[in-house]
């Protein structure tokens, strides 16, 4: 869509992945851009694929249909990419975001991506393992989405999940994963 | 009868406004049967006031029974049918019967024959 | 006034909390849920001064708010498909006895198959309940028209429950950007509640609801709701107004947009017609003179203003999200034709039936629609009225 940033994001139940696209939002209103955030609701069972969607504008949006060509793709689960076709719809300059500790280059290779389309690998597992202290890659995605695609600034993300998660947790756990975030914005590499 | 109203005039919803109105319709034109009310039989028991869906037995200031409120009683008969007293106080007519003058004579013979009938049942 | 990123449903509860109703009676289903799972958080944060009375179906909320909209109180309610089934009798006596309840109606899919997902076959239904009906395009408008639909119900030339639609997740599980007003303004448009002229609580006054009404009044009682009906429209009108002077965005009947010249155009309610608008630009940049009419009062149906707004067309499609099994096209579009009848040179106008149990009604489903429009006005449609979105 012309002016309109849509993003999709392949999650598996349970991992925050509709979480992520939730903060996503907030974090973009926060810098004043228009959004919107929806999951693709089924039956929800733990560990079961799902799709979450963002759209971010600068212009007021009435448009609310289905994402169908997203400009960014962020794959929170790498194993989702044996069994769901994450690349389905995405324009030719689209970016992909997966958690991998593997390599850009032979990941592109392995998702016979387009020669314009672009690839971010980051660690989130095990960024998450190292800062939460249990693989929660939502906030390590939200990280590397943002440095991925320069929609917003790290510091209004990081903002924006203290207040989403200031309600709900520990000082302990949300410095963890503002901590998540950080090294993931960091370490993202394309 | 006041002729109906139209719906302009009609309460909104269909609301009645005014309380306890049913006082005003005279269902005692419904009745084809009569109790007749025997004072001196009665034992001031008030089986009948209690008993008496149309609220049709009317209590004066000091708690005492009075006579029949003749415009709201049906004439179903329960008071009749529930009055304890060995000579029965409350007597069932026909409708046309007891609106004549001499119905309470007539009531008190039949009290009378009643429980004449029933003493002899037992017996 | 407050920039906020919320889902439809938490819009829509937070206008509850601003309201702060006397009375709420909730019984969950999907996905009305969130409305009242959020609504009763501020309850138990004393947020509000609600009597949140929790039952054991939606015949009983619907019962339960009927009974404190009759004691005297303002009462508000959220439902959806099975749920508003099920309160079917319930609707029909609230607009009977003129209690103006607001019910957030967040549409979905009735069953059979079962299905979560939105269309309209839910409040549909229940058009010919006696209620109001106004339909929202976004979270944005949900919001709004939930605090509008207090005072437009508690109206004294009124007292009619009002049915305030949204889309079923497109919109009540969309986490949206939109405007929150200040709790005071809110406060002060809604004002005191003065929608029970006699209150069962006035026991000074004691009245009777509900009374026993034959072939000697039913039918007045009826012209009565049919007349208040023929009220409601200069009322949602007027409400419309004053609440654009607090809040900057101003409401009517129907919403048009660049219907002003337009040749071709479609009628769509709710989240679709957001859609609609993206590909009307788009025929707009190719020249074409397309144009949209979103209707927001559904019920009454304001039959002559709408066949006004769209007497210049050429070609026009209606779009419902709900069939009416074996009738001449989907509801709204019974409505819409039934309107220009009487205009003396009609569009030719068509109806598609999309959507259903929230299959998605994309760019290209919208793009086929006003290409067809193009191509009928001179050859005449092919059919009057199918279903889109389908697969053969």
């Amino acid at each position: 869509m012309a002016g309109i940033l849509e993003v999709r994001w392949h999650g598996r139940g349970g991992q925050g992945t509709v979480t992520a696209a939730k903060v996503l939002a907030e974090a973009v209103m926060a810098e004043g851009k228009n959004v919107q955030a929806f999951p693709e609701y089924g039956p929800e069972r733990m560990g079961a694929p799902l799709r979450a969607y963002n759209r971010i504008s600068e212009i007021p949006m009435t448009i609310h249909c289905q994402v169908t060509n997203p400009a960014v793709v962020a794959v929170v689960d790498p194993t989702l990419l044996d069994t769901v076709d994450v690349t389905e719809g995405a324009t030719d300059d689209a970016v992909f975001v997966v958690n991998t500790s593997g390599d850009p280059g032979e990941l592109k290779k392995k998702m016979k991506l387009k020669s314009s389309q672009k690839v971010f690998c980051v660690d989130a597992n095990g960024i998450s393992l190292a800062t939460i202290g249990r693989i929660m890659p939502n906030t390590p995605m939200l990280g590397a989405v943002v440095k991925a695609t320069k929609v917003i600034k790290l510091d209004t993300l990081l903002a924006d999940i203290r207040s989403s998660f200031g309600k709900k947790f520990a000082e302990k756990i949300i410095q963890s994963n503002l901590d998540a975030a950080s090294r993931a914005y960091e370490e993202v590499k394309s | 009868m006041s002729k109906p109203k139209g719906w302009k005039d009609l309460p909104e919803g269909g609301l009645i406004k005014e309380a306890g109105n049913a006082e005003k319709y005279d269902t005692g034109a419904w009745r084809s049967d009569r109790p007749i009310w025997i004072k001196e039989n009665c034992i001031q028991c008030m089986f009948c006031w209690v008993f008496c869906p149309d609220a049709a037995i009317t209590v004066d200031e000091n708690g005492e029974r009075g006579d029949f409120d003749y415009l709201h009683c049906k004439g179903c008969g329960i008071c009749a049918l529930e009055c304890p007293s060995k000579v029965k106080s409350i007597v069932m007519m026909s409708e046309a019967e007891g609106a004549k003058p001499d119905a309470l004579e007539k009531a008190k013979a039949k009290a009378v024959k009643m429980a004449g009938e029933k003493k002899a049942v037992k017996a | 006034m407050k920039k906020v990123a919320m889902t439809g449903n938490v819009a829509v509860a937070n206008a509850m909390r601003q309201i702060n109703p006397d009375v709420c009676a909730a019984y969950p289903i999907t996905p009305s849920t969130e409305i009242m799972q959020q609504f009763s958080t501020f309850v138990a944060n004393g947020q509000v001064d609600t009597e949140l009375v929790t039952v054991e179906s939606e015949h009983s909320a619907m019962s339960a708010c009927i009974g404190a909209a009759a004691a005297g109180g303002r009462v508000m309610n959220a439902t959806s498909a099975n749920g508003l089934a099920l309160m079917w009798e319930m609707l029909y006596i609230a607009a009977g006895n003129r209690l103006p309840i607001v019910l957030s109606c967040v549409n979905r899919a009735l069953s059979a198959p079962i299905n979560i997902h939105c269309d309209h076959s839910d409040s549909m239904g229940a058009r010919d309940s006696g209620w109001i009906q106004i339909y929202a395009e976004n979270a944005q408008e949900a919001y709004d028209n939930t605090i509008q639909s207090v005072r437009i119900g508690e109206h004294p030339d009124l007292h009619l429950p009002v049915m305030s639609c949204m889309d079923g997740f497109i919109i009540s599980h969309s986490i949206e950007n939109l405007e929150l007003l200040d709790d005071p303004q809110v406060r002060d448009f809604v004002g005191p509640y003065r929608g029970t002229t006699y209150p069962l609580l006035d026991v000074n006054n004691p009245v009777t609801y509900g009374a026993l009404h034959l072939q000697d009044y039913y039918i007045e009682s009826r012209r009565q709701l049919h007349e208040a009906h023929k009220r409601a429209k200069d009322i949602v009108v007027q409400v419309g107004k004053e609440y654009g002077k607090i809040s900057g965005r101003s409401y009517g009947l129907f919403e048009t947009y660049k219907m002003e010249d337009a040749e071709i155009g479609l009628v769509a309610l709710n989240s679709a017609a957001g859609t609609a608008k993206v590909v009307v630009d788009e025929f707009r940049a190719k020249g074409v003179k397309a144009g949209l009419l979103k209707p927001r009062l559904f019920r009454p149906f304001p039959y002559l203003e709408i066949a006004d707004a769209l007497k210049g067309l050429k070609a026009l499609c209606v779009l419902d999200r709900a069939d009416s099994f074996g009738a001449a096209g989907g509801p709204l579009f019974i409505e819409v034709r039934s309107a220009l009848y009487d205009l003396p040179k009609r569009p030719v106008t068509i109806n598609k039936i999309f959507g259903l149990g929230g299959r998605d009604l994309g760019l290209d489903d919208l793009r086929k629609v006003f290409e067809e429009l193009t191509t009928i006005v001179d050859k005449g449609p092919k059919s009057l009225y199918e279903y889109i979105t389908v697969r053969e």
